[in-house]
């Protein structure tokens, strides 16, 4: 009898829920199904941009699309190019997570609106601002999409020589004296600690010293005072993986929660194996520059020199202080495709406190391209 | 077999021969491994023998008094075997010493490392273990000859004694780049590694600048270590231009011994060129 109440309570309950759905439904839900929620007129300059963001949120490219003022000036392909890149890379499979709009200047008949967009990449989040100028014909407010259309490699023929390094390793069935192919030899140049509100924070640069590529890691092991392991943690993605000969990378390794005063002695553990790679594609960065804070960031761009595709670039700074020493890595993945001698630009974030101690910066560039060698 | 098989286990157990009072066990106290041999035991009527060694475990019934004989290649673990008759109302043991074969017949070499700089010294290192023909390790001291020969640098031999088996050597690595042949020899059986020599650090980095369109083409002279070797493709140089407030760098695999790049044209710029932790020389860009 009671489990009777119980499911037909149950059914009840969820027939509820369905109609309260139906008729009030939230509105990333409204979206998602197309509702009439972001398809009506906006009465501000404000609610047109968040319409239109909410529509490529729910990645609602033709209602999007049709909302815009001036889309006589491109086609629907191109503004979601524009959004979602024309060549495979981080934003093709990235979702805008978030967004924020900001009146920057507003007037009876037109406006300007910054558009703070936050995508949701594979390797975290990934930030891209428009400024937008709102206009109002016939009584709504309508969005100018500021297209930034996608670059176009004009066909040709990029002769390289291709570098290329291979590896065969040793089988089961080889005499047990029989040499394998040794691993490359890398180095620890320089190392130091920082301790952070988050915690202890270890820095430095490895080099390979070898005549081939190396895939490289770095491990460490905080010991206590009376020689215990306090933690070990690896740098993750805070270093250039793979490193060719005499190349220069630096890492970064995190302990949260860890106090430096806590620690007597670190272990660490360079790591290298043999890779196959390639030595292309080269990767020129430019107009490097330390901006001073507020917001202090290292910017420049990367031109790629080859005439592969590089799908994802992941920049490492190194700063260092006036006695050469490091005192902060940063990285930033660029979400958007290299494509032959177009520039890309790239913002690296240096935290507020450290911005002063900077006296010169090193950045490096490590590229993965999609479906080819490497 | 009512006294036989206690006998059997205290002998296993206490490791030692046994003798028993009332039979003698005649045994070849060492052979050879692999060679043919026979056992006589004394006494009338039937018995079982049992041999129990490295990997190898013998068991015959054998008649009393008459030698019983073993082909060749029946003991091949070179070790202590221990033998044990078992009889009615009596037992025997004893034991037989298989040594390795006096003759060589395997090399195994190891070499380290395979791939190292050049101008090393001591850099190399070769150990050699003398096998015969069963695998067994040969104890007797024999001489090795190490040969690591490089086609421009000649060849290095040491001549070295193995003790307890084991031959090893230290050598220089030769000035020029190349794969050297390392090969452990003992009579005709040898075995050979390939020791690859590379170049070492770049000595001198020299790049010259040349205008390219609105840019600058630069590019090194042949990059090479302090022995002269020209230093392999894909090592990493890296240019870097300085320009007021702004940098500009690129890394560039070497490509056919130089390494060469185009970057902006900028009016006192200076220009300069690095490998590793070597830097090269400088360029101000006055064009």
């Amino acid at each position: 009898m009671t489990g009777r109440l119980l499911s037909v309570s149950l059914a009840g309950a969820t027939v509820v829920l369905v109609v309260i759905g139906t008729i009030w439904p939230s509105k990333s839900a409204a979206a998602y199904a197309s509702g009439e929620q972001f398809t009506g007129s906006a009465s501000t300059p404000e609610a047109a941009v968040r319409i239109v963001g909410e529509q490529i949120r729910a990645q609602a490219w033709d209602a999007a699309y049709s909302r815009l003022a001036n889309k006589a000036e491109f086609t629907e392909d191109e503004f979601r190019s524009d959004l979602t890149s024309a060549y495979p890379d981080l934003r093709t499979y990235a979702t805008l997570s978030s967004f924020e709009v900001q009146p920057l200047h507003a007037s009876n008949t037109d406006a300007e609106v910054r558009f703070k967009m936050q995508w949701s990449t594979v390797v975290g989040p990934s930030r891209d601002t428009r400024d937008l100028h709102v206009v109002k014909s016939d009584g709504k407010w309508q969005v100018e999409w500021p297209i930034q259309k996608a670059p176009v490699v004009p066909p040709q023929v990029i002769p390289v020589n291709y570098l290329r390094w291979d590896v065969i390793n040793r089988t089961a069935g080889d005499d047990w004296g029989a040499q394998d192919v040794e691993a490359p030899h890398v180095r620890i140049v320089d190392m130091h600690p920082l301790q952070r509100a988050e915690g202890l924070v270890l820095m430095g640069e490895v080099i390979n010293e070898d005549v081939i590529p190396a895939y490289v890691s770095v491990t460490a092991t905080l010991l206590s005072k009376d020689q215990k392991p306090i933690g070990t943690e690896g740098s993750f993605d805070q270093i250039s993986h793979q490193l060719l000969p005499k190349q220069i990378t630096p890492f970064l390794i995190r302990f949260p929660n860890v106090s430096l005063s806590d620690v007597e002695s670190v272990r660490m553990t360079p790591f290298s194996t043999l890779i196959s790679a390639s030595a292309d594609p080269v990767i020129e960065i430019e107009n490097e520059r330390l901006n001073p804070a507020p917001d202090a960031s290292l910017t420049g761009q990367l031109t790629n020199q080859s005439g592969q595709i590089a799908n994802v670039a992941h920049v490492l700074g190194t700063f260092y202080d006036q006695s050469g020493q490091v005192v902060w890595v940063g990285d930033e993945y660029v979400d958007h495709a290299l494509l032959p001698q177009t520039p890309v630009s790239f913002n690296i974030h240096i935290p507020e406190d450290l911005a002063r101690k900077i006296s010169s910066e090193r950045a490096v560039v490590a590229t993965y391209s999609f479906g080819g060698a490497d | 077999m009512k006294v036989g098989v206690p006998f059997l286990v205290a002998c296993l157990a206490s490791g030692v021969a046994c003798r028993s009072q009332d039979t003698n066990l005649h045994l070849p106290k060492r052979i050879e491994a692999g060679s043919a041999f026979s056992v006589l035991c004394e006494g009338t009527g039937k018995g079982t023998l049992y041999i129990v060694g490295p990997s190898e475990f013998i068991k015959r019934e054998i008649q009393l008094g008459e030698a019983t004989s073993f082909p060749a290649g029946a003991l091949f673990n070179a070790g202590r075997y221990s033998v044990w008759l078992d009889s009615a109302g009596s037992s025997a043991a004893g034991s037989i010493d298989v040594v390795p074969v006096s003759k060589a017949s395997d090399l195994t070499f190891i070499a380290k490392p395979s791939r190292l700089q050049v101008a090393l010294r001591d850099g190399i290192t070769g150990t050699a273990y003398v096998f015969d023909a069963y695998g067994n390790l040969i104890t007797e001291q024999m001489e090795v000859s190490f040969e690591l020969s490089n086609p421009t640098a000649g060849t290095q031999i040491r001549r070295v004694q193995t003790r307890n088996g084991v031959a090893w050597t230290q050598l220089d690595s030769t000035p020029r780049e190349g794969k050297d042949q390392f090969v452990a020899r003992i009579g005709d059986i040898f075995s050979k590694r390939v020791v690859f020599q590379v170049p070492g650090e770049p000595c001198s980095l020299k790049m010259s600048a040349t205008p390219s369109g609105g840019k600058i083409q630069l590019v090194t002279e042949p990059v090479r270590d302090c022995s002269g070797n020209v230093v392999p493709d894909g090592t990493v140089v890296t240019f870097t231009e300085l320009n007021r407030d702004t940098k500009s760098t690129v890394d560039v695999p070497l490509k056919k011994g130089v390494a060469m790049v185009e970057m902006p044209a900028n009016r006192g710029a200076t220009i300069s060129v690095a490998s590793g932790v070597v830097l090269g020389n400088q360029i101000r860009w006055e064009q």
